[in-house]
């Protein structure tokens, strides 16, 4: 059964029709102001501040901590090691071992004799203010004996280092998904071997540096621990899973919690964990009775806070010499850092999937490795494992095209699922409901002026310009709306993927709407207000969305993965359908009529045939007084809704940038960017505008200018926004956004999702385009991101080999090869 | 990010400044517009018992003319520098060095002589003002007042002239009326300190390059001034061949840092081709 069947994508006779329409976001001005409860903002009596010590080293041992000068310091109260608090502190768990065998450390909030990354929490200090904690911190005296410290992913997997000694091995775990196997396509290495006889084998290197989420707010929590329940607000995107986590792992019973989520600014992932941070202030917070209150510095969220990417993937693509894909082979390395975060080894996973994107190969095969450093934990960061997968495809694509001589948009459409293909089953399983590439792509390269940019690029070829000009192409598709459960179980990640909502009809006219779903930044109240004036015929006004409260929403899987509208949207749909349902009794009994002769439109119950009508707002009055119902029924028109979906959505898009290089300097410079994306049917074009724009931003940020270095002791070299270089509104240009829209059929609306979009599209978008600048000079590949000094490398050293004569595209493994790093010395901290 | 507890004082005129500097001695730090030390105290990289703030002394604000120099007193902000039409007429290459600088919020509060003192080797009013010839008046105990010329101003790193208990008053520049100039700035994001900068002021005749003052941001751990272009930019046509040749040998002798943003190499090539860039721009070509 597929959910339109019974079900309309546009309330009967909707009014006006508030879905659809740029509103303004109704929280912008509580957030932009301030004026809200930001977790920072909160104050309570007697309330304790918390400040941590971190640990120096990489990885060390502690051999003892002398606290006993910051306890005598002024306004101290005390200071608690992870001795103090480990019978009561829980632990940060993973929520998908990959594998029945994985590798899992023990990550406990604050270490108690061995640290595994710089940055760690080794002792929690508590005073009277914020800023006698952070005083009392530097008289920690805290000594360790320094252990050697695996940091460069290839070292590790060597396991000659360890970052964690007691596991013998780096390896966290292994996993594969194999068409041959799984028996959705033909076998790999076979159509690799193949290939290598008479076809073309593409066979690249490609590194996913590490980057920092940076979320504007940075992370706090406050915990108190009187009353009946404990209440922790935090900074977070999952207050839901956090409550279980707690529950799972410190002994406090889940109804003896409560989590708010209160406004919080930006997430991006970085905020989709159980951090160390909020398992430690409330094991204080427990130990004293007291309330208590940490947030952190930015210094500390660039260290603590998880961070993304981090693989390397080793790819092998099969075609025929008409450049038809057969093949595609996907060896990966991904660095957990020193822990399995709360996604942990599953962020690559999330990649499988996506590797072969919208092209029709015939065999693939994901494997990953996932190893340990000591190094801050990875996990996700917008598009988690989807922006990794688009990266290696698109630009292996790219690679393609050169080597069969056509246009990359051509080796593209040659290879893409034609639009009168859908429903299609991909070669890794996936079933893609619906999507028209070729719409996208004509409607992209209008827009674009594709021609006459590859015009003006052959007229700098040919004048030897020192400025460059180079077109990049990303048609990129992506699997949102975690997710079905029954995969999650299959896959063995530790929750499910639905999503729950409640309505409540209040006496006076209004909606309370309750969402599962957790909001840091996207606009919910606003969109979910649009789908529920329209479905129940009441002012947008009028609705309020409540969430990120377990005592308020009880129910929820949270906010990540783009799937709050496609999840979470639904259940509010459906739960405003099921307000409909039972009022309709009620108001036929109102209107004296038969319930088979009411019918519902645009806010009202009318009989057929006469203009007696009832609004729904009046049923909710009657309801609430009880006076005038029909025998043995309930006075309540309030109801749930818990959604799961038997699918993911699949948005997709044709992103294309233009990039100019001087050549002379390696300077980079964009001049144009479209894209025009899929994502279903659009609740409010204002806000996906805004997803889109930083979405977009995001993912160019990864191409030129995002990166986090260590030094060869596991210092973070990049630690603050000085050295990791985030751009501002003054580093873009005005982007080209435009749609085209083929609705999912997995949910009633025909949403798709736009939180990632334009993070995982963007990026490969971009570096095509600088490759295809400086080609022509004996480039194929420049490693991200790609800063200046990398380019005038690239283009020094291709220049360098075109002179020699020889430069075949195809494999180049070898150790030092140039698709290795061109630039080097900029790159990771030990290995080069 | 909270600083270690300080004591602040607040004094109206150089001369109590001076005599609470020497009050405090090295436990002091004077305040200026506070973006390169509030950092550091908030990073705990420094914890000063005392913080004198310079913000409150009338006779260190603002840009005066006398005679054949332009006179800038230590605690004028970089946006008032920018508004000074004085200052555009008569030192155009400190103008355009310091439209480059930080964000509009970082150049309301920053100051010419907190970036003088301060001496980060990537900071971008240091090379401008060695080109131009600058003299740094400083202020020291007793009223007493020294006058240094920029070149022998930056010591080193973070190092100036600048002696404990003292502070820099005033920043006189010779007038360079009627002179081109351009400062090319390479970054990486718009925000960024300089990975090279080179700053170039030209005085043409009929075409041609009658004299020139180069000076280099972040190719060695003070500011530099390429003399040696200077001479060899003399008599030649503005011209991308003339000028090429004239500035090949910038990065000789420099010494730039290696770090994320490029190596010592790179940002050798970087100084060649800036320098270039720079010099034809201001020389209008
Ligand atoms: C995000 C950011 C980006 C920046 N980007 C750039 C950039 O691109 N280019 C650039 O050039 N700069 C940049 N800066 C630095 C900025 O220019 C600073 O303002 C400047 O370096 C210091 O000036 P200040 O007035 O703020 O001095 P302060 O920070 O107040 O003082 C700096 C130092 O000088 C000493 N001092 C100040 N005044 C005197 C005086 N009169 N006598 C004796 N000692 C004194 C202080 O004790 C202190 O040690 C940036 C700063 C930030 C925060």
């Amino acid at each position: 059964m597929t959910i339109t069947e019974d079900r309309e994508a546009q309330a009967p006779d909707a009014p006006a029709g508030e879905v659809g329409k740029a509103r303004r976001r109704k929280e912008d001005q509580r957030l932009i102001t301030g004026r809200t409860r930001w977790t920072d903002n909160i104050q309570l009596p007697g309330m304790l501040h918390l400040a941590m010590v971190r640990s120096p080293f990489a990885h060390a041992t502690i051999s003892s901590i002398d606290a006993a000068e910051a306890k005598g310091a002024p306004g101290v109260i005390g200071v608690f090691t992870g001795e103090d608090l480990k019978d009561i502190q829980g632990v940060n768990i993973t929520a998908w071992p990959v594998s029945p065998d994985q590798k899992t450390p023990d990550h406990l909030p604050v270490a108690v004799s061995h640290v595994a990354h710089a940055g760690e929490i080794v002792a929690v200090v508590v005073a009277r203010s914020a800023a006698e904690a952070r005083d009392a911190a530097e008289l920690v005296d805290v000594d360790y004996d320094e252990l050697p410290a695996v940091l460069d992913l290839k070292e590790a997997a060597k396991d000659e280092v360890l970052a964690h000694p007691d596991l013998g091995t780096n390896k966290s775990a292994t996993w594969q998904l194999d068409s041959a196997g799984q028996g959705s396509g033909g076998d790999v290495d076979e159509a690799i071997a193949k290939a290598r006889d008479g076809g073309i084998v593409i066979e690249r290197e490609y590194r996913q540096q590490r980057l920092i989420p940076a979320f504007m707010e940075p992370r706090s929590t406050v915990v108190d621990p009187t009353g009946e329940q404990v209440t922790m607000w935090s900074a977070t995107q999952i207050p839901h899973v956090l409550r279980f986590c707690i529950a799972a792992t410190t002994g406090l019973p889940e109804s003896k919690i409560r989590v708010i989520a209160p406004d919080v600014g930006g997430g991006f992932g970085g905020k989709l964990q159980t951090t160390p941070e909020e398992f430690a202030t409330l094991a204080v917070a427990r130990k004293l009775g007291k309330p208590c209150k940490f947030t952190e510095t930015r210094s500390e969220t660039m260290v603590s806070g998880h961070h993304g990417r981090d693989q390397w993937q080793k790819l092998t693509l099969s075609a025929e010499k008409d450049g038809t894909v057969t093949g595609l082979k996907v060896e990966l390395m991904a660095d957990l850092g020193a822990y399995a975060a709360i996604v942990g080894g599953g962020v690559p996973v999330l990649g499988a999937w996506m590797f072969n994107s919208i092209y029709k190969f015939g065999a693939y095969q994901f494997n990953t490795t996932n190893y340990y450093t000591n190094k801050t934990w990875v996990d996700a960061y917008r598009g988690a494992g989807r922006p990794e997968a688009t990266y290696a495809i698109e630009r292996l694509m790219d690679e393609l095209a050169v080597e069969v001589g056509v246009d990359p948009l051509e080796i593209r459409e040659k290879n893409w699922i034609k639009h009168e293909e859908f429903p299609f089953t991909t070669v890794a399983g996936m079933t893609y409901d619906s999507g028209n590439y070729e719409a996208a792509t004509a409607k992209a390269r209008e827009l674009f002026g594709y021609d006459e940019l590859r015009a003006e690029q052959k007229r700098r070829r040919e004048s030897n310009d020192p400025v460059q000009l180079g077109l990049g192409v990303s048609t990129f598709t992506e699997m949102c709306g975690l997710a079905p459960s029954r995969i999650l179980g299959a896959l063995s990640y530790g929750a499910g993927g639905w999503e729950s909502a409640s309505i409540r009809m209040l006496a006076t006219g209004t909606v309370e709407v309750v969402t599962g779903t957790s909001p840091h930044g996207q606009g919910h109240e606003t969109a979910w207000s649009q789908i529920v004036a329209d479905r129940l015929g009441v002012p947008f006004e009028n609705v309020e969305v409540l969430h990120g409260d377990t005592q308020i929403a009880p129910k929820g899987m949270d906010s990540y993965g783009s799937r709050s509208l496609v999840v979470g949207g639904e259940a509010v749909l459906r739960a405003a359908d099921k307000v409909i349902e039972k009022a309709k009794p009620i108001a036929a009994h109102l209107l004296e009529a038969s319930v088979d002769d009411v019918e519902f439109k645009a806010g009202t119950f009318g009989v057929k045939g006469t203009d007696k009508g009832v609004t729904i707002s009046e049923v909710a009055l009657a309801t609430w007084t009880g006076h005038n119902l029909p025998d043995g029924t309930e006075p309540s028109i309030d109801a749930d809704a818990t959604f799961d979906p038997d699918n993911f959505s699949f948005p997709h898009g044709t992103h294309l940038c233009a990039m100019e290089v001087d050549t002379e300097t390696g300077a980079t410079k964009m001049r144009k960017y479209v894209c025009v994306d899929d994502i279903g049917t659009i609740i409010n074009p204002l806000i996906v505008e805004g997803q889109v724009h930083g979405g977009l931003v995001q993912g160019i940020a990864q191409a030129l200018w995002e990166g986090a270095e260590y030094d060869d002791q596991g210092t973070l070299v990049t630690g603050s926004f000085v050295d990791y270089t985030l751009p501002t509104a003054a580093d873009t240009i005005s982007f080209v956004t435009d749609h085209t829209t083929s609705p999912s059929t997995y949910n009633t609306l025909g949403t798709k999702g736009v939180g990632e979009a334009g993070t995982i599209a963007s990026t490969p978008a971009v570096v095509n385009a600088i490759v295809d600048a400086v080609r022509h000079l004996g480039v194929n590949d420049i490693v991200m991101p790609c800063t200046p000094e990398r380019v005038w490398k690239a283009i020094q050293a291709g220049a360098a080999v075109t002179t020699e004569g020889e430069r075949d595209a195809a494999p180049h493994f070898d150790e030092g090869a140039p698709n290795q790093d061109p630039a080097s010395g900029a790159s990771e901290g030990s290995d080069q | 990010m909270i600083p270690a507890q300080f004591d602040y004082v607040a004094p109206t005129s150089v001369a109590d400044a001076v005599a609470a500097l020497a009050e405090h001695g090295d436990e002091a730090k004077v305040l200026a517009g506070g973006q390169s030390l509030l950092p550091i105290l908030r990073m705990r990289l420094n914890a000063p018992g005392v913080v004198i703030d310079l913000g409150r002394i009338p006779e260190l604000q603002g840009v005066t003319e006398d005679g054949d120099h332009l006179v800038i007193g230590a605690m004028t902000t970089y946006a008032a520098v920018l508004a000074s039409e004085a200052v555009s007429a008569h030192a155009a290459l400190l103008n355009k060095a310091i439209a480059t600088v930080a964000d509009p919020q970082i150049r309301h509060r920053g100051t010419v002589g907190g970036a003088l003192v301060h001496a980060d080797p990537a900071g971008d009013v240091g090379a401008p003002a060695l080109a131009l010839g600058a003299e740094l008046v400083i202020a020291g105990s007793g009223g007493s007042t020294r006058t240094v010329a920029a070149e022998d101003f930056f010591e080193d790193l973070f190092t100036t002239a600048v002696g404990e208990g003292e502070l820099l008053t005033q920043i006189r520049i010779p007038k360079h009326t009627g002179w081109g100039a351009h400062y090319e700035k390479f970054v990486r994001v718009s925000h960024q300190w300089s990975i090279v900068g080179v700053a170039a002021t030209v005085r043409s005749e009929g075409g041609s390059i009658a004299e020139a003052r180069v000076g280099l941001t972040n190719m060695g751990s003070t500011p530099l001034r390429a003399r040696a272009v200077e001479e060899a930019l003399v008599g030649k046509q503005a011209t991308d061949e003339a000028v090429r040749s004239a500035v090949a040998s910038v990065a000789e002798g420099t010494n730039p840092p290696s770090d994320l943003n490029g190596d010592a190499d790179y940002r050798k090539h970087l100084a060649t081709v800036l320098t270039r860039r720079a010099v034809l721009a201001a020389a209008g070509a």
